[in-house]
């Protein structure tokens, strides 16, 4: 294919064949940045969190009388549990994802006090007997906690409970103590000292962050005994199958409010908590889909229109073409080959343009660095988008019969 | 001639269909995007109180440990303690003050079989509904002596009143809040300022509904109501007394009139804290004394998220401006016969240009119509959304009016090189093609 011929004819044509240069250029770099934001949240709405989020039920039980939670609970896990389908009941103060976060920082070192910069912010979930079974929880070193330690916890005046023994995630214990075994070893926030008994799975904190997923998972499980929670144990968390959860947690919802007359109930199954924890994320990428889908439209639009026109003003010079001898083919081609070209160049300083967004979004807003095989990606799909677009007007082109070279001038 | 023009535009248009149609549509969904997000992120980043905002400033003050201090950088804590909100409080230099801090309150309807549930609330200060320009339907705030003394009463929401008491004058009625009775003193008028801008780092929604119960701190504090933040700088022996406790919990608003007042009351806060500073309590100095649009500023109010969308929908509004351009310059080079007969009839340069101009000034209106009701679309689909602000979303008669301006602006734009190109066209060649 000759490629001069279409350089001579576009420097005719500048202002039009800019026009496309830069359209292509402009769609490439939004194409770009707005692809790679809608993947940074799809990665956050996945964020894994080792819990059986698919059968777990979940009912806040509010505005209980501190003073009697300690028979209260057991007769309302009981109750629950002669649910049918609930396999494990237990209850807890919080869950991954439901933004009830209570936060609290440890260092390593004896004299660590809550203000110590170098401290780690945690996540503190106190939880029940059973709370293990009930949430999944994998361990993965070490044990969960053992009837004297849930027997034995109890709040005081003090924020943090009077017990000795905590389970952290894996992400909480290699932010500890990086490279090292976590179990035996003791968190302190003078004048509490707390000491691994278990390591398990990494466990999402109630809010998370999505700039560092790294800090996620620093969440820390204490253990908590019902007399002695003064209200924190106010999520009643039930596992079951999956096909069971909207039943189970209706029927938990009633039986707890029946139990409960002076208190407040409200039951969720978890993917609906997790589903609203990511709800304005997912709201936001499909937007961001929906403006990738019509600016492509839009573009591919114009290429037609303009590439439509190119065709009509042309269809002398491609009568004479074909009548000394060019086969409907290389007419065909002269028009994909110049759009090839048109697009190229769009796409080259669309690359530019969008590595550039990217600069300015990192500085102005929570934006990591896009990934290089993002350019290339967008670059690939205007030249395909170019090729598709261009396709129908150069076949008009090619149809044009010689007999119009021809005709009168 | 004007009126030739359009006559001139509009058969022109209407020759080529398809063009056409593709013009307005690339410029409707362009100016629809637009739209959107511009009405969302006016929304978001309005002034909640415009008639006060000025005069509302927020006093901060640092009294963490020095470790990580840098003198002039560190910021001051969004949030008080107990006592220093207290010292301010009852300094009473401004006109007017209040503290307050979130929290949640279980109504129990008195209906038979009726279930009890939580609304949100405040614990406040005599001052808070006379500084906020907060309206009463029925009744009133309630006084400082009430908030010394714990009085047992409350003012409540107007829809909380539909609620309970079906929207009539409950003042002097009974309430039961968390396992007590109040008296209702005053009924609120709908009041939701949008952003929710005192609620803000106490550990709430920043827009949606307003809140619903409002009592005095002291009486809230003694029914063991605790605040839906809490921020603590050392280590604490009682979590349950958190007016003595080395915590943050309540954030503190005073109105000033005039700079003099206001550079009077950063003079006062200046002196506070070197005086605390003196006394051991504090180790750092810095204070800030912001006024209400300035502290949402600091607080980066508005979701990044909807900043991000107006930017994208400005940069597929530019894609769209230059597709018209194209398609509009196609248009009128395919028309270079007509001209150049134009042209030799008489026409000046400036007449062509501006029959172009007025064909490009009708795809604008065209696509601010089509623009405007995908604005509409839009809004629908963000009042679906799970925001907090979705509800809020509507298009008001500023914005309407907008759209045009920015249809007109937008194709008016993309018509001046198009028009330009068929006005500097050389008439006889063209006549001689033809």
């Amino acid at each position: 294919m000759e490629i001069r011929p279409i350089f001579a004819s576009l420097r005719k044509h500048r202002i039009p064949a800019l026009l496309i240069v830069l359209e292509i250029a402009l769609a490439c770099a939004v194409l770009c940045n707005a692809v790679f934001m809608i993947s940074q949240r799809v990665n956050d709405i996945r964020l894994p969190s080792a819990i059986d989020e698919q059968g777990l039920v979940a009912v806040t039980l509010r505005g209980t009388d501190d003073k009697l939670v300690g028979s209260d609970i057991p007769r309302n896990l009981a109750a629950l549990r002669g649910i049918a389908g609930v396999q494990q009941a237990a209850v807890t103060s919080s869950l991954p994802l439901s933004t009830n976060n209570w936060g609290w920082s440890f260092g390593v070192n004896a004299d660590s006090v809550i203000a110590n910069q170098k401290n780690i912010n945690v996540s503190l979930y106190f939880i029940g007997e059973n709370g293990d079974k009930a949430l999944g929880l994998h361990v993965l070193h070490g044990r969960f906690f053992n009837a004297d330690e849930l027997a034995d916890s109890k709040f005081d005046t003090a924020p943090l409970p009077e017990t000795h023994a905590v389970v952290m995630t894996r992400a909480a214990a290699e932010n500890f103590w990086p490279g090292q075994s976590a179990l035996g070893k003791t968190i302190y926030s003078k004048p509490y000292y707390y000491t691994v008994v278990g390591v398990v799975e990494d466990v999402l904190r109630p809010n998370v962050s999505t700039t560092n997923t790294r800090k996620s998972y620093d969440a820390v499980y204490f253990p908590m005994s019902a007399a002695g929670s003064k209200g924190a144990l106010s999520y009643y968390i039930l596992r079951g199958a999956p096909q069971d959860r909207d039943r189970i947690m209706r029927e938990a919802e009633q039986k707890l409010a029946e139990l409960n007359p002076g208190a407040v109930a409200k039951g969720q199954i978890y993917v609906d908590i997790r589903e609203k924890y990511f709800a304005d994320m997912s709201s936001m990428a499909w937007m961001l889909v929906l403006v990738c889908v019509v600016m492509l439209a839009v573009t591919a639009f114009g290429i037609v229109g303009l590439t439509s026109f190119w065709v009509g003003q042309r269809r002398r010079q491609i009568g004479i073409r074909r009548a000394v001898g060019a086969t409907r083919r290389h007419i065909m081609q002269y028009f994909q080959t110049e759009n090839l070209l048109l697009t190229t160049a769009g796409v080259v300083i669309g690359m530019g343009l969008a590595f550039g967004i990217n600069v300015y979004l990192m500085q102005h807003y929570e934006m990591s660095r896009m990934p290089w095989y993002y350019l290339p990606g967008g670059a690939l799909a205007l030249w395909l988008l170019g090729q598709a677009s261009v396709f129908g007007p150069a076949q008009k082109a090619a149809s044009v019969p010689p007999v119009v070279a021809t005709r009168s001038v | 001639m004007f009126a030739y023009y359009l006559e001139l535009a509009l058969r022109s248009l209407k020759r080529n269909r398809v063009l056409t149609a593709l013009m307005v549509m690339a410029l409707a969904l362009g100016i629809g995007a637009t739209i959107t997000t511009l009405t969302v992120l006016r929304l978001l980043s309005g002034d909640p109180l415009p008639q006060k905002s000025a005069r509302l400033f927020y006093p901060q003050i640092d009294p963490n440990a020095k470790e990580g201090y840098i003198e002039g950088q560190t910021k001051p804590d969004s949030i008080m303690t107990y006592v220093d909100a207290m010292n301010l409080l009852q300094a009473h230099r401004g006109t007017h003050q209040a503290v307050m801090a979130l929290t949640q309150a279980k109504v129990m309807p008195k209906q038979a079989n009726a279930r009890p549930f939580f609304s949100d609330a405040v614990m406040t200060t005599a001052d808070f509904f006379a500084m906020f320009d907060a309206p009463f339907q029925y009744g009133g705030g309630w006084t400082a002596a009430d908030d010394d003394g714990r009085a047992q009463l409350v003012v409540i929401a107007g829809f909380l009143n539909d609620k309970l008491f079906a929207g009539a004058n409950s003042v002097g009625r009974m309430i039961r809040v968390n396992d007590q009775d109040l008296r209702i003193v005053g009924v609120l008028k709908p009041w939701a300022p949008q952003p929710r801008f005192y609620a803000q780092d106490l550990g709430g929604r920043s827009y949606g509904d307003g809140d619903a119960v409002f009592l005095p701190l002291q009486t809230a504090r003694a029914m063991e109501m605790g605040p839906q933040d809490i921020e603590c700088y050392a280590a604490v022996p009682d979590i349950k007394h958190i007016e003595t406790a080395p915590c943050e919990w309540l954030g503190v608003w005073v109105e000033l009139n005039g700079n003099e007042a206001v550079a009077g009351y950063k003079t006062f806060l200046d002196g506070y804290v070197k005086q605390q500073v003196a006394l051991g309590r504090f180790q750092r100095t810095e204070t800030s004394l912001l006024d209400l649009m300035g502290w949402l500023r600091q607080e980066q109010v508005v979701p990044d998220d909807v900043r991000l969308q107006a930017g994208l929908a400005f940069g597929f509004l530019l894609i769209c401006v230059v597709n018209t351009v194209g398609l509009l310059l196609a248009k009128c080079l395919r028309r270079s016969g007509e001209i150049g007969v134009r042209r030799a009839l008489g026409a000046t340069r400036r007449e062509i240009f501006t029959q172009f101009m007025v064909e490009a000034g009708i795809v604008g209106l065209a696509g601010g119509v089509l623009g405007l009701l995908f604005a509409e679309l839009g809004l629908l689909g963000i009042r679906h959304q799970p925001a907090q602000y979705a509800s809020l979303a509507h298009l008001d008669f500023e914005m309407f009016l907008f759209t045009f301006v920015v249809a007109l602006v937008a194709s008016l734009i993309a018509g001046i090189l198009p028009a330009w190109r068929a006005c500097v066209l050389a008439p006889a060649p063209q006549l001689k093609a033809a």
